[in-house]
C-alpha cells in the first residue's frame, strides 16, 4: 500500500520564514486597523487574515507539497462556504 | 494475509475474533457485523417510530380527543419525526448497506478505519440513549416538532436537553460514517477500479458523505447554540434580546435540506443497481446518473430557504430558493429517465426487489411532482403548514427512502445472511404494504388542498373522511410491514441456502460467496479494461 | 494468525488514508465555526454601531499577544514533524511539549482575560449585561463568549492529542514510518490558530 514514497522534509527554514511574515502581517493588521478607515477596516483586516490563513493552509499545513486532489478539496470547501453565506445574506440584505 | 487460509470455512456471521457471543459483535470492527449492528438497531427504532406514527393515525380517526391529548400528540409527533429522520432515514442506507456492501463492491478488506467505524455505531447508539432519556425523564417529552425550531425550543418547560445533545450526538455518528466512506472510496479501491468503473451505490454514497460531512456540522453548532440558550440565556436567537429566530431556521436548514439528499441519494444509488439486475442489461447513462449525483449533492446544498417561504425571508431570496429549487428538480427526473430507459428491451425477472423498485419510481414520481408545488413561491404559500406537506414528504422520505430500502434489503439479503426469503410471502407483504401506503397518505394531499393543517390533534367535520381513509390505510400498512418482517426474519434462520448469485448480478459482491467470508475476497479482485459493473450481453 | 479461529483484521494504515481523514474532520470543524461566522455576520450586519461599541471593550494587546502565542506554536508544531522525517526523535519530542506550553499559555492568558469580563459583571445573561447594554452588545458579548469558549475547547482538545502524540513518540508507535499521528495533531493544532487568525481581527480589530 506504501508505493508512493513521496516523503517530502521541508527545512526549518520554510517554518521559521512562513513564522516571521505572519508575525509581520498580524502586526500591520493590528497598525492598519488603528488607523480610522471608516467601513474600509472590516475589508483590511479580512484581507490580512484571508492573507494569513492562505500562508498557515499552504506551508504549515503542507498542501504545497500534497497532491492536487487535497488541495482541490480544500478550495472547495472555502468556496462553498463563502457561497452558502452569500445567500444567507441574500436573505437581509433585501430585509425591509 | 495469513490469517485468509486459517479461516477458511468461516463466514463473517459464524467465524470468532477477540470476544465470545454477543461482545464479539458490539466490539467487532467487521464491516459486515457494523452494517448488521446499524440494521438490527434501525430496526427497533423504526418499528418505535411506526407505533407512534400508528397512534397518531389513530388519533386523527375522528374529530376531538380520540386517545391521547393534544399535549402527548405533540409529543408523540415530535418524537416519530426525531426518530424517524435523525436514527432512520439520514443512518438508513449508507450505515447499513453502504457499510456491509461498499467496501466489498470496490474490492477492498474493510472501511479504511475499522475501529473508527465501530466508533461511529457507538455513538449512534448512544444518541439514541439521550433522546429516550429524554422521552422517559424530566418534565415531559420535547414538543418542539423534529425542527426544534427558536424560540420555542429553549422557551419550552419539556426536556429538550437530552433531545439536543442526542441530535447532536448521532450528527457526530453520521459524520464519522462519511468520513470513513470517502477515504475508502478514494484509497481502498481494488487495481484496476477506476472512478468511472465504480457501481452507482458507491457513486451515490460518495456524494451522501460529502453531504453529510459538510452539512452536518452546521447544525451541530446550531444544536449547541440552543443549548445554550437554554442554559445561559445568551440571546442569539432570543428576539427579546436582539437575536433573530429566522436565522435559527436558515441555520437548520442548512443541514436540513441538504440531509433529504443524505436520505434520498443512496436510496437511489442502490434503485440504480436493482434495476439493471432484474433487467439483464447495462444501465442506461451510467455516466449522466453520476452527474446528476453529484450535481444534485452539490445544488441540494443551495436550496434551504424553500422551508421559509413563509417565515418573513426578503423577496429576492424568496426568487432565488425557488429558481434553484426547481433547478434542482432536474437531476432527480434525469435519473427517472435513466431506469426506465434501462427496462426498455431487457430482458426483465420479475422478483421482490424489483417490485420494490419499480414501486418506489411510482411514489417517488408523485413525491416529486408535489414537491414543485411547494417549491413554486404562490402556491406554496396555500398548502405551506398543511397536510399536503406531510403527504410530500412521505411520499418522499418514506415512499423514496423506506422502498428503497426495503427493496436493497430484499436484494441483498442472500448476500447478506447466506438464506432465501420465501418469495411467495415477500411478495404478499410488498403488495399490502404498497397498497396501505397509498391509501395512507394519498388522502392527505386533498386534505392539505382543502385546509387541513399538520401538527393538530382535532380537525373539522369537513374533514373526517379522508382521515378515516388514511388511518385505515395505517393498519393495511403496518399488516404489510408485519408480513415482512415476520418473513425476513423467519428466513434468516431457516431459508433456504442461497447460491453467491441468484440474481446474476454483476457487481463485486456477487463474485463471492454467500455471506461472505471475513475478509471479503480470497485474493484481491483485479477489475480488467472490459469488466464493468453493469457489462450484461 | 496463532489459533484457527482467532481472526485478527488486517493492518488498514496508510498514510495518505490518515492525511484525507485528518483534512474531512477538519473540513467538518471549518463548517462547525463558519456556522458561527454566519451568525456573526449577519448580526454584525444589522447592528453595526453596537458592534463597534462593544468591541472597543475588548483588550487589544491581550488579543495581539494571544495570537502571537498561537503562531509561534504553530511553527514549533510543523518543525516538530520535520524533525521526525529526519530521524532526531528527541527534537520532536521536545517540540510538541513546547507547543503544548505554548498552547497552555494561551489558555492562561484567556483565563484573565475573561476573568476581567466577568469582574465587571460581564457574562451570558448577567443582570448588568440586560440593564445596560443594548441589544446588539448583548448579541456580540453573547457571541464573543461562545466563539472564544469553543475555540478555547479547541485548544483543549488540541493539548490532549498532543499528550497522546508525545507519549506515541516516546513509547515508538510514532515513527519515521508511521508518522500519522504527529501529522494530524499538527493539521488538528494549525486548524485551532487558523479559527483564531480569523477571531482575532473579528473580535479585537475591526472597531
Amino acid at each position: 500500500m506504501s508505493e508512493e514514497k513521496h516523503q517530502h522534509v521541508v527545512p526549518y527554514r520554510v517554518y521559521v520564514i512562513i513564522l516571521i511574515a505572519l508575525l509581520i502581517l498580524t502586526f500591520s493588521s493590528v497598525g492598519i486597523t488603528s488607523i480610522e478607515l471608516g467601513e474600509y477596516t472590516v475589508a483590511a483586516a479580512l484581507i490580512f487574515a484571508v492573507i494569513k490563513s492562505f500562508l498557515v493552509l499552504t506551508y504549515f499545513m503542507h498542501l504545497k507539497y500534497d497532491k492536487l486532489y487535497i488541495r482541490v478539496m480544500v478550495g472547495f470547501v472555502f468556496a462553498l462556504f463563502l457561497v452558502v453565506i452569500i445567500i444567507t445574506f441574500l436573505d437581509y440584505l433585501f430585509r425591509t | 494475509m495469513q490469517t485468509t487460509s486459517a479461516v477458511n470455512g468461516a463466514n463473517y456471521l459464524t467465524y470468532q475474533g477477540k470476544y465470545k457471543g454477543l461482545l464479539g459483535w458490539i466490539f467487532s470492527t467487521d464491516h459486515k457485523r457494523i452494517g448488521l449492528l446499524y440494521l438490527y438497531s434501525i430496526a427497533t427504532m423504526f418499528t418505535t417510530g411506526v407505533l407512534l406514527g400508528l397512534a397518531m393515525k389513530f388519533e386523527l380517526l375522528a374529530p376531538g380527543k380520540t386517545i391521547m391529548e393534544a399535549q402527548t400528540y405533540n409529543a408523540t409527533f415530535t418524537v416519530h419525526g426525531v426518530i424517524m429522520i435523525f436514527m432512520v432515514v439520514i443512518p438508513g442506507l449508507p450505515a447499513v448497506f453502504g457499510n456491509i456492501l461498499m467496501p466489498i463492491m470496490i474490492g477492498a478488506k474493510d472501511v479504511a478505519f475499522p475501529k473508527l467505524n465501530l466508533l461511529s455505531w457507538w455513538l449512534y447508539v448512544l444518541g439514541v440513549m439521550l433522546v429516550l432519556a429524554a422521552l422517559l425523564f424530566g418534565n415531559g417529552s420535547p414538543d418542539t416538532g423534529w425542527t426544534f425550531y427558536a424560540p420555542y425550543s429553549f422557551k419550552t418547560g419539556t426536556n429538550m436537553l437530552p433531545a439536543i445533545f442526542g441530535a447532536f450526538v448521532l450528527g457526530f455518528s453520521s459524520i464519522l460514517t462519511g468520513l470513513n466512506f470517502l477515504v475508502t472510496i478514494h484509497r481502498l479501491r481494488c487495481p484496476g477500479m477506476k472512478w468511472t468503473k465504480l457501481p452507482l451505490f458507491v457513486w451515490t454514497l460518495y456524494g451522501t458523505a460529502w453531504i453529510q460531512l459538510l452539512a452536518t456540522p452546521v447544525v451541530g453548532i446550531t444544536l449547541v447554540l440552543v443549548a445554550l440558550e437554554r442554559i445561559f440565556g445568551v440571546g442569539i436567537f432570543d428576539p427579546a434580546l436582539g437575536g433573530d429566530p429566522i436565522l435559527y431556521q436558515h441555520l437548520f436548514w442548512i443541514y436540513s435540506h441538504p440531509a433529504v439528499y443524505i436520505m434520498i441519494l443512496p436510496a437511489m444509488g442502490a434503485i440504480s443497481e436493482i434495476i439493471p439486475t432484474f433487467s439483464q442489461k447495462h444501465i442506461f447513462g451510467y455516466k449522466a446518473i453520476i452527474a446528476s449525483t453529484m450535481a444534485i449533492a452539490f445544488v441540494g446544498y443551495l436550496v434551504w430557504g424553500h422551508h421559509m417561504y413563509t417565515a418573513g425571508m426578503s423577496g429576492p431570496a424568496q426568487y432565488y430558493f425557488s429558481l434553484l429549487t426547481f433547478i434542482v428538480a432536474i437531476p432527480s427526473a434525469i435519473k427517472v429517465f435513466n431506469w426506465i430507459s434501462t427496462m426498455y428491451k431487457g430482458s426483465i425477472n420479475v422478483q421482490t426487489p424489483f417490485y420494490w423498485a419499480i414501486s418506489f419510481i411510482f411514489v417517488f414520481m408523485i413525491g416529486g411532482l408535489s414537491g414543485l408545488v411547494l417549491g413554486s413561491l404562490a402556491t406554496d404559500v396555500h398548502v405551506h403548514d398543511t397536510a399536503f406537506v406531510v403527504a410530500h414528504f412521505h411520499y418522499i422520505v418514506f415512499g423514496g427512502t423506506g422502498f428503497a430500502f426495503f427493496a436493497a434489503l430484499h436484494y441483498w439479503f442472500p448476500k447478506i445472511f447466506g438464506r432465501m426469503y420465501d418469495k411467495a410471502w415477500a411478495n404478499t407483504g410488498w403488495l399490502v404494504f404498497f397498497i396501505g401506503f397509498l391509501a395512507l397518505y394519498t388522502p392527505m394531499f386533498y386534505l392539505g388542498l382543502m385546509g387541513m393543517p399538520r401538527r393538530y390533534y382535532d380537525y373539522l367535520e369537513e374533514f373526517h373522511s379522508g382521515n378515516i381513509l388514511s388511518t385505515f390505510g395505517s393498519w393495511v400498512m403496518v399488516t404489510g410491514f408485519v408480513i415482512i418482517i415476520v418473513n425476513l426474519i423467519r428466513s434468516a434462520r431457516k431459508g433456504a441456502p442461497a447460491e453467491a448469485n441468484p440474481w446474476h448480478g454483476k457487481t463485486l459482491e456477487w463474485t463471492i460467496p454467500s455471506p461472505p467470508p471475513v475478509l471479503n475476497f480470497e485474493t484481491e479482485p483485479v477489475i480488467g479494461e472490459n469488466d464493468g459493473p453493469y457489462n450484461y450481453e | 494468525m496463532e489459533h484457527a479461529h482467532h481472526v485478527e483484521h488486517p493492518d488498514m494504515y496508510d498514510e495518505e488514508s490518515s492525511k484525507i481523514g485528518m483534512w474531512l474532520f477538519i473540513f467538518t470543524e471549518l463548517l462547525l465555526f463558519g456556522g458561527l461566522f454566519i451568525v456573526y455576520s449577519i448580526y454584525r450586519y444589522l447592528n453595526p454601531e453596537a458592534f463597534h461599541l462593544a468591541g472597543e471593550e475588548l483588550n487589544r494587546t491581550i488579543g495581539t499577544i494571544n495570537t502571537v502565542i498561537l503562531l509561534i506554536s504553530s511553527m514549533t508544531i510543523a518543525m516538530s514533524t520535520t524533525a521526525l522525517r529526519k530521524g532526531h526523535k528527541k527534537v520532536a519530542i521536545a517540540l510538541v511539549v513546547v507547543s503544548f506550553v505554548i498552547g497552555f499559555a494561551f489558555l492562561v492568558n484567556k483565563y484573565f482575560e475573561w476573568g476581567v469580563k466577568f469582574s465587571h459583571g460581564i457574562w451570558p445573561g448577567s443582570e448588568q449585561m440586560l440593564a445596560e447594554m443594548s441589544q446588539g452588545e448583548i448579541l456580540f458579548f453573547g457571541l464573543y463568549f461562545v466563539m472564544t469558549g469553543l475555540h478555547a475547547l479547541h485548544i483543549i482538545i488540541g493539548m490532549i492529542i498532543m499528550l497522546f502524540t508525545i507519549r506515541g513518540l516516546a513509547i515508538g508507535k510514532v515513527t519515521i514510518k508511521r508518522p500519522s499521528m504527529l501529522d494530524n495533531c499538527g493539521l488538528y493544532w494549525h486548524l485551532v490558530d487558523l479559527i483564531w487568525i480569523f477571531l482575532f481581527p473579528l473580535f479585537y480589530l475591526i472597531h
